[in-house]
């Protein structure tokens, strides 16, 4: 097995790591047990992705793609970060060796839960639900 | 050993006399190898290292003594070359006890006498466990092997050269080494089977090695394994010492300079050579790949190394959890490992984790 030299380089100088203070978006994938575990924190402007940063814990190739799915999701909108698929990630790095490729998922999984968190959100604020609720409680 | 690639290229099975030079050289080896744990030169057969040993030790006695009983004993935690062995047998109708070892992986000979029955032909237990280190007892299983008639063997291929080996103090009827593991060379290794054990043999062909392993003789590797053999007998005491001093500075300053690690293994029924850590909140990969950019080389018991993404049996028999084993790594020292290199060491590999663990989620929910 061996890595190419981008999945090295993102894994020696890792981009954008650390958590985001008030994010809008929060997606945690993977379990101590499996050996990865993956957490991408993203801020949202007018429907544009401003920032994203990771922290995670795994092996070279989980580093590597964790740091650049958060330079593919910059500046990007939600629906093309809702199009950004494993093998981009895998792609953007020179490929993975196959064994892994289920680094690459785990990125792709995070930008989703991400994602669908942030929706969530959003969809709560648009509504208004809650604030109903509240009134009628 | 090097003239042997060019000049002296005999084959030792030929008569003339460019062969009987070859021959004389391995023979010569053979004596030596013999010499230094105790045993006949007639009682060593070159193969091509550790696993052809184990293999063939293992399957070869299986083979030659189905008909007194199908049932082997072996441990947890040995090497694939051996697991994998039993494993295979197995499949072709022979029963195999896997003994379970304590939190240092150390076998206990009772829980061994306890699973011998009357069909166990084999017991099989390392001498010392390649990953962890930890020195098993070998007297004591042999002598329990013994008094109940059945064939003992051992896979001494992390301890030649590495603790004094006496075939006959062992209590041991076959024991496997290879040469890479005392600065030989790699592709050659020995099996030694006592005289008179019953033993089918694993190569067919022609009658090299009094029949018991057919194939041309690999003439430099052996010459080269007698060298190490002759280097490690005039060294060995020597480096026992020292390298224990350098372990247990190695393992100390792990322990006190990095919070939430432990050792993995025995702390004194060990492998001078030997430091196995678990650190926790990072994982062994990225640990390893940092330590290596560092001129650093380990290895690492996590699943994220492994062809198989499972992490080490051997771990995992001694009780970590997964997560433990994903943060373990693997030190080995050498003849040429200096007290500089144990200070470089350590400074780099606490610098390293310090880096990780602020990348890592665990560490900040876990700790803060």
């Amino acid at each position: 097995m061996e890595y190419s030299e981008r999945v090295m380089e993102h894994f020696r100088n890792p981009r954008n790591v650390g958590e985001i203070e008030n994010p809008d978006g929060v997606g945690r994938v993977g379990n101590p047990v499996c050996g990865d575990i993956m957490e991408l924190y993203i801020k949202v402007k007018d429907g544009v992705i401003t920032d994203a940063k990771f922290k995670t814990f795994g092996c070279g190739a989980a580093i590597a793609t964790s740091s650049m799915v958060t330079e593919l999701v910059k500046n990007r909108t939600i629906d093309e970060a809702l199009k950004i698929s494993n093998w981009a990630v895998a792609e953007a790095l020179g490929g993975l060796p196959p064994i892994k490729m289920h680094c690459s998922v785990l990125a792709e999984e995070a930008l989703k839960k991400a994602l669908d968190d942030y929706r969530g959100r959003t969809s709560i604020q648009a509504s208004g639900e809650p604030a109903r609720k509240l009134q009628i409680g | 050993m090097l003239p042997f690639f060019s000049q002296m290229y005999g084959n030792p099975s030929s008569l003339h006399a460019f062969g009987q030079e070859a021959k004389h050289a391995i023979e010569e080896a053979r004596y030596i190898v013999a010499q230094f744990i105790g045993a006949r030169q007639e009682e060593i057969i070159f193969t091509s290292g550790g696993t052809e040993s184990n293999n063939s030790a293992i399957k070869g006695v299986a083979c030659a003594r189905r008909d007194k009983g199908n049932h082997i004993i072996t441990s947890k935690i040995e090497h694939h070359a051996v697991l994998e062995t039993c494993h295979f047998l197995e499949k072709q109708g022979f029963e195999v006890t896997y003994i379970p070892v304590d939190e240092f992986g150390i076998v206990d000979p009772a829980d061994v006498k306890k699973a011998i029955t009357g069909k166990t032909i084999l017991i099989s237990i390392m001498h010392a466990n390649n990953e962890i280190g930890t020195i098993e007892p070998i007297a004591e299983i042999g002598k329990i092997a013994r008094e109940k008639g059945i064939y003992f063997h051992t896979d001494a291929v992390q301890t030649l050269g590495h603790l004094s080996i006496d075939v006959s103090e062992l209590n041991v009827d076959l024991l496997s080494a290879s040469g890479h593991k005392l600065y030989g060379p790699k592709g050659v290794g020995i099996l030694y089977v006592r005289k008179g054990v019953r033993m089918l043999p694993f190569m067919h062909g022609g009658d090299q090695e009094q029949g018991r392993r057919a194939s041309t003789h690999n003439v430099p590797g052996i010459v080269g394994f007698g060298k190490a053999v002759e280097l490690a007998k005039e060294e060995m005491a020597k480096e026992i010492k020292q390298l224990t001093l350098l372990r247990d500075k190695l393992i100390k300053g792990i322990l006190d300079k990095i919070e939430y690690a432990r050792l993995n293994g025995h702390p004194a029924e060990r492998l001078s050579n030997n430091v196995n850590v678990s650190i926790s909140y990072v994982e062994g990969e990225s640990m390893l790949l940092n330590l290596d950019m560092e001129g650093i080389a380990c290895s690492t018991g996590s699943a994220c190394t492994s062809s198989s993404l499972e992490p080490s049996h051997v771990l995992a028999a001694i009780g970590l959890s997964h997560e433990l084993a994903h943060g373990s790594l693997r030190f080995s020292l050498g003849r040429l490992t200096s007290e500089e290199d144990i200070d470089y060491c350590l400074t780099r590999l606490s610098g390293i984790v310090r880096k990780l663990r602020a990348m890592s989620p665990l560490y900040k929910k876990e700790v803060k």
